[in-house]
């Protein structure tokens, strides 16, 4: 078994190509089955730290604050999303409760969390400890962290509880919003660049 | 046309690419370790078809009590209400919010139906290695793969809704067990997309068009690799 450099195979037909060279802003994409095959990131992987460092503190503000609260007959009740999974689990719904809080909480703050710890070195190039691992778990994490959709929740359950009661909208809504556009722009880059970033600061003589 | 006999494939070369990766080996066993990543080398998702087939089969199983059980019991003062994911868009759509209506019909029952469709359509011409189609049918299968996390959104719902109406004896309400049946069919057909190889669309297929496709102009001093040209 050996390596085969400047060649790529596509994802969704195995067909063969030789390494497409990208401008930045161009993407490849295989002309049998338009699947994409690569893109240039430009400067998009020296944006990625701060925007997860920002990312972890809308998260922190997103879960300890509450994201809305009724008013109904003189009385209150509010939420945070950690409250709301509390009590689904008080429901016998844990399964569900689970699914919930690992597409919403645990999955993206893993995301920030493994992102961040591996950014940090990579920018003196280095290969922190359990990188690859931990870049294999980033990207099976990818399909799993649903907080755009839960976004998507939140505004429908807004719009139907108002119907009923006064709504007042917590402090964590906006953050939400916030994380939202910041994991989006993270995620778009796809974590097999950090591969590529690694390969690079391997291949710099050590100092 | 002088159209290469063999298809230019990674298998037909010998080829496999890590799947987390993306680095190309030649004559690599199945399952052996990429040196650069450590991840187990497949030219094919192992088991693809028979892990698509069962995923697929249990979340068409899990559809009907889905839509047939309640997924949000109300209860207030007067009245208690249950309410199935379709009841659900009919409130939205009778209290004048159309909008909304049609987002969460869309979510929540078109897209869990097209998912299922699409993936059957999917594993069944995989299956019987037909050329119908080829590439629509991987379109079909990226856009499965793309809108499948977006029903999750019901689930959403019922949890936010669950958690912050409960002002005891007054309105409260429950999550009702359609919505685990849901859910259960949503991560149903993200795990049978995930195990579906569409590369198994291709298998057999004729030799690949000869460049890449690169969007945007492409600047004269780099010009397009074409080494497979056919002209």
């Amino acid at each position: 078994m050996h390596e085969v450099p400047h060649v790529v195979l596509c994802e969704g037909c195995d067909a063969a190509y030789p390494q497409p060279r990208l401008q930045p802003q161009q993407i490849a994409q295989c002309p049998r089955c338009g699947t994409e095959l690569d893109r240039h990131t430009g400067s998009q992987s020296q944006r990625l730290l701060p925007l997860a460092i920002a990312g972890l503190l809308m998260f922190a503000v997103a879960n300890l604050f509450p994201i809305v609260e009724m008013v109904l007959a003189g009385q209150h009740s509010e939420t945070t999303l950690l409250g709301a999974v509390m009590v689904l689990t008080g429901e016998d719904m844990t399964s569900v409760a689970l699914l919930v809080l690992a597409t919403t909480m645990v999955f993206p703050l893993l995301q920030l969390l493994i992102l961040i710890y591996v950014l940090v070195p990579l920018a003196g190039q280095r290969k922190p400890l359990g990188f690859a691992w931990l870049v294999r778990v980033l990207q099976s994490l990818q399909p799993w962290g649903m907080v755009e959709v839960f976004m998507l929740g939140v505004l429908v359950a807004i719009v139907k509880l108002s119907s009923s009661a006064e709504v007042i909208v917590g402090p964590a809504l906006g953050a939400f919003v916030a994380l939202t556009v910041l994991l989006t722009a993270l995620l778009s880059f796809q974590p097999r660049n950090l591969w590529h970033m690694a390969f690079a600061a391997a291949a710099e003589p050590d100092a | 046309m002088s159209a290469p006999s063999t298809p230019p494939t990674g298998s037909s070369l010998g080829l496999t690419a890590c799947h987390h990766c993306g680095t190309v080996w030649k004559d690599a066993s199945n399952g052996s370790r990429c040196s650069h990543c450590g991840t187990a080398l497949h030219q094919r998702k192992a088991h693809s078809l028979q892990r698509t087939w069962a995923l697929l089969l249990a979340a068409l199983v899990m559809y009907i009590p889905a839509n047939m059980l309640p997924v949000m019991v109300s209860s207030s003062l007067i009245k208690t209400q249950t309410d199935t994911i379709l009841s659900g868009v009919i409130y939205f759509w009778v209290t004048g919010a159309w909008g909304l209506a049609v987002v969460v019909f869309v979510a929540s029952f078109i897209v869990p139906l097209f998912k299922l469709a699409a993936l059957l359509l999917l594993v069944i011409t995989a299956q019987r290695r037909s050329s119908w189609r080829r590439s629509e049918r991987t379109k079909l299968y990226r856009i499965v793969e793309l809108i499948g996390r977006w029903s999750m959104l019901d689930v959403f719902v019922v949890t936010l809704m669950a958690g912050v109406v409960r002002i005891e004896g007054f309105a409260e309400i429950t999550a009702g067990i359609g919505i685990a049946a849901f859910a259960a069919v949503v991560v149903l057909t993200m795990l049978a997309a995930l195990s579906f190889d569409p590369r198994l669309i291709w298998d057999g297929a004729d030799a690949p068009a000869p460049a890449v496709h690169i969007s945007e102009p492409i600047p004269a001093d780099n010009p397009p690799h074409g080494q497979h040209s056919q002209s």
